[in-house]
């Protein structure tokens, strides 16, 4: 349950972007979980509604993005995306696949309430 | 104005792409960069619990005896049994006592290795809490991370922790004395640890035997250049 961990860290960088942009506020937040990262979404999602309680995330949703591992055949060829760490080819059943992708675990975007004017430019 | 009730608060949308482990990789990248500076290779080791990783290491550190160095990192929940019993064997260790938490992380592991005679060693060992999920997502800072598996835990393992089994360059499979006596195909652990990383190393060993311990001992050796 290394998840409670992954909250401290994303609330960290979460309060580093509110304080850079002066927001009052974060209301939403995004984030993509390679289905190999090791990462429980649900989990995730328990322990942020946890912690995030007193911080400038109080009130913000968490949105999260399955971030699929493509699996390629050698033996039939295709290609699929999967949702779930799993190595057989859905097609045709073989072990003999390649796996690339699905091992992200990234804060894609953040929703914010900023006092007019003062919320910095571009980031 | 805040379109919606007309608050005067502005609603931003920032567009990020930042890694969640960042400050994690950045420092486990630092600790990589400290025991090279040393000329220390550091092995991180992973598995369930009883799988066999300080009995791997009392031999290891047997055999080693007089001609390299080793230290150890251990990390372990709340007693110091597997840090006394490598003290025993006169190896510098030094205890992480984790806690709750269920794996190392490359901070602990960073304030681990400055407790230990780094100007003394060749090989730091990472002992990692046994566990076989929450170790795959921290990178610690090790050259080598490895997995054991013992017979005992059954040859199904690598297709039902993938993560970890993705993570490690080597396979350990550990206790093979027990072999006659459970149901674990050797064959199948290999191929289904190969599905989820085709460029896996495998070793057999056993601890108590000492069966493998050689090929174990060499696949070190030759990281370490010698």
């Amino acid at each position: 349950m290394h998840e409670f961990s992954i909250v401290q860290n994303l609330l960290d960088l979460i309060e580093r972007y509110a304080r850079k942009n002066r927001a009052e506020r974060v209301t939403e937040i995004v984030v993509s979980v390679g289905v190999l990262s090791g990462v429980e979404p649900h989990l995730l999602k328990v322990a942020f509604d946890t912690f995030k309680e007193g911080t400038v995330a109080e009130s913000a949703e968490l949105v999260i993005e399955i971030e699929k591992l493509d699996l390629r055949c050698r033996d039939c060829g295709k290609v699929s995306g999967l949702e779930e760490p799993r190595f057989v080819c859905p097609f045709c059943g073989s072990l003999n696949t390649e796996a690339s992708g699905g091992d992200g675990l990234i804060l894609k975007r953040l929703e914010m309430e900023c006092h007019e004017g003062s919320a910095e430019g571009k980031n | 104005m805040c379109s919606e009730c007309g608050c005067g608060h502005t609603k931003k949308i920032l567009e990020v792409s930042s890694k969640i482990l960042e400050e994690n990789d950045l420092q486990a990248e630092k600790n990589r960069e400290h025991f090279s500076r040393h000329h220390i290779l550091a092995v991180n080791l992973m598995s369930s619990p009883g799988a066999g990783k300080t009995t791997l290491l009392e031999k290891t550190a047997d055999l080693l005896r007089g001609e390299f160095r080793i230290g150890v990192v251990e990390g372990d929940l709340e007693t110091s049994r597997d840090t006394d019993r490598l003290r025993a064997r006169g190896v510098p260790v030094v205890q992480i006592t984790t806690g709750q938490a269920c794996h190392l992380d490359a901070f602990m592991v960073h304030e681990g290795i400055h407790s230990l005679p780094l100007e003394d060693l060749d090989i730091v060992f990472i002992e990692n809490v046994g566990n076989l999920v929450c170790p795959a997502s921290y990178d610690v800072g090790a050259h080598l991370n490895v997995v054991l598996l013992s017979v005992t835990e059954g040859d199904d393992k690598p297709e039902k922790y993938p993560i970890i089994f993705r993570s490690a360059d080597l396979m350990l499979i550990t206790k093979t004395d027990l072999l006659p006596y459970v149901d674990f195909s050797i064959e199948r652990a290999v191929k289904l640890a190969k599905t989820v990383n085709p460029s896996i190393d495998v070793i057999l060993v056993s601890s108590k035997t000492e069966e493998g311990m050689e090929e174990w001992l060499n696949y070190i050796k030759k990281r370490l250049g010698a």
